[in-house]
């Protein structure tokens, strides 16, 4: 399988402060990954060094084989932020414009949407079942709707690669399990790469192959159904993993 | 005095075809600026400018062609201090503006000559646009106005949110700098319209109305646009007809159009 992302001995640091010590870890293509850890682990730090959104870090990071610097792939990759909640409800735009902003990726100067854009816009919006809101402004959507929204922006481009940071925070639970299950279809029926961010241990085995659970450094990488009886998150936990056969 | 006769004066073609040239610019940067929370730096701007018209009557060359390189300079200033020195937008507005005002006090005092010119300049004077003036607002408004409808889409993206913009491969930093370039040329060019000390009236209002009704970013800057044009226009005609403040006039008008809007608003909802 082709790496889609490669990290290797990647740190980062706040001023003094470290975030993330020498992580890594290698993201192949079909993979859906869970990337989880508590609180303060550096999840988003680590999937924000990936964007190309920090700089001073140390290490090597690879996209689709290239180095960050001048990586020129991002219409491959599709992003869903964890603050769609802190989304300002008076900007003025409508549905199928923001959903217009993730083909920017695939435009150079001066960045046109054609009519075919437009047409992949209704396409996607249907695909995420939100075709009749298309013309309503952003602001008035429900929470739900609002991350079906920018989950359309980002599966617009089809990216190869689609990193969600904590999507599911919004929803109530059959919203999320209904969203969950749409991700999961994504990876499975389309063969998008997933990192999906989250510090709720439920999902893990239940969606993803892989884990990579985090707290500054990596704790664990592998298959997800492993994890709970992993040695590396027996130390980590300070517990002894279960005998066999018990 | 019909409109017909009225429209037949030269200082009155004037007085409308820069003023308009000059509210479509201040409308659709506006809507950038109000929305990213940038407001006051149009006003930071001008009194930078305020420093820069007083530099250029104290060495008696044209004042617009100093007040340019000068505001440009100082937009550069207000967003580097803001991304490097760790403070907040409106502070560093406030330092670079401060200095602005200071240094034209300092000149205006030091020149004993020029105050009466330099004070005509802080509530404008549309219908004392010179032909040069006219060609100039056209000139450079055309330049600022085909780097917004090329950059549309960037500076969209970026205002509707900046990180994913990155993401998608767009230049912030870049398309920051053009921003602010952009408003300070705009907040030289609107001095003649409404003066200094109300050049962000004309950058603030026309975008706030837009965004009491509009529902798209499209709608929005058309709504935008017409509000500042209707401004310009209505306030210069209703100034000579009431012999009133023509700079003034002009942001009533704005708040009048602020008010029917957000009435409509409150009925809407």
């Amino acid at each position: 399988m082709a790496a889609v992302l490669s990290v290797e001995n990647l740190s980062f640091g706040y001023g003094p402060v470290e975030v993330l010590r020498d992580v890594t870890f290698v993201v192949e293509a079909g993979d859906y990954v869970i990337l989880a850890g508590p609180n303060g682990a550096g999840k988003t730090t680590l999937i924000k060094t990936v964007l190309g959104l920090t700089d001073r870090y140390k290490g090597e990071v690879k996209l689709f084989g290239q180095g960050l610097s001048g990586f020129a792939g991002w219409g491959r990759i599709a992003y869903l932020p964890q603050r769609v909640n802190a989304f300002n409800p008076l900007f003025p735009a409508t549905v199928k414009e923001v959903v217009g902003l993730g083909l920017l990726s695939q435009k150079t100067f001066p960045r046109r949407l054609t009519r075919n854009d437009e047409l992949k816009v209704t396409q996607t919006l249907g695909l995420m079942g939100i075709a009749d809101l298309k013309d309503k402004p952003v602001g008035e959507l429900s929470g739900g709707q609002q991350q079906r929204v920018f989950l359309a922006r980002a599966l617009v481009s089809n990216p190869e690669l689609l990193i969600l940071d904590e999507p599911s925070t919004a929803l109530d639970p059959q919203a999320r399990e209904n969203f969950l299950e749409f991700i999961r279809k994504l990876n499975r029926e389309q063969g998008i790469t997933v990192i999906l961010i989250t510090h709720d241990t439920d999902l893990i085995g239940r969606h993803a192959n892989k884990v990579l659970y985090i707290d500054q450094c990596v704790i664990y990488y592998g298959p997800a159904r492993d994890i709970y009886n992993s040695p590396e998150m027996s130390r980590y936990s300070g517990v002894r993993p279960p005998e066999h056969g018990s | 005095m019909t409109i017909a006769h009225f429209l037949h004066y030269a200082f009155i073609q004037k007085a409308y075809l820069a003023g308009s040239f000059v509210a479509v610019l201040c409308a659709m940067l506006g809507l950038f600026l109000v929305l990213r929370k940038l407001s006051l730096i149009g006003d930071g701007l001008s009194h930078v400018s305020f420093g820069a018209i007083a530099l250029g009557l104290f060495f008696g060359l044209y004042p617009f062609w100093v007040a340019i390189p000068v505001v440009l300079v100082a937009s550069y200033f207000v967003l580097k201090l803001t991304q490097k020195a760790r403070i907040y937008g409106d502070a560093s507005i406030g330092i670079v503006s401060s200095l602005g005002v200071a240094g034209g006090v300092i000149l205006a005092s030091l020149s004993r000559g020029f105050n009466v010119d330099l004070f005509s300049y802080l509530f404008g004077n549309i219908l004392a646009v010179s032909t040069q003036e006219v060609y100039l607002s056209i000139g450079l408004s055309l330049v600022v106005f085909t780097c917004v409808i090329l950059l549309y889409n960037d500076l969209f993206s970026v205002t509707f949110d900046e990180e994913y913009a990155r993401i998608t491969g767009i230049k912030t930093e870049r398309i920051n700098l053009v921003l602010v370039f952009l408003t300070a040329i705009t907040v030289v060019l609107a001095i003649k319209v409404v003066g200094i000390m109300l050049v962000s009236a004309l950058l603030i209002l026309p975008a706030a109305t837009a965004l009491q009704i509009a529902r798209g970013f499209r709608g929005a800057m058309l709504i935008s646009v017409l509000c500042a044009v209707g401004s310009v226009l209505v306030g210069t005609t209703v100034s000579v007809f009431l012999n009133l403040p023509a700079g003034a006039t002009i942001v009533m008008c704005g708040l009048l159009f602020f008010a029917v809007a957000l009435t409509v608003r409150t009925l809407r909802h």
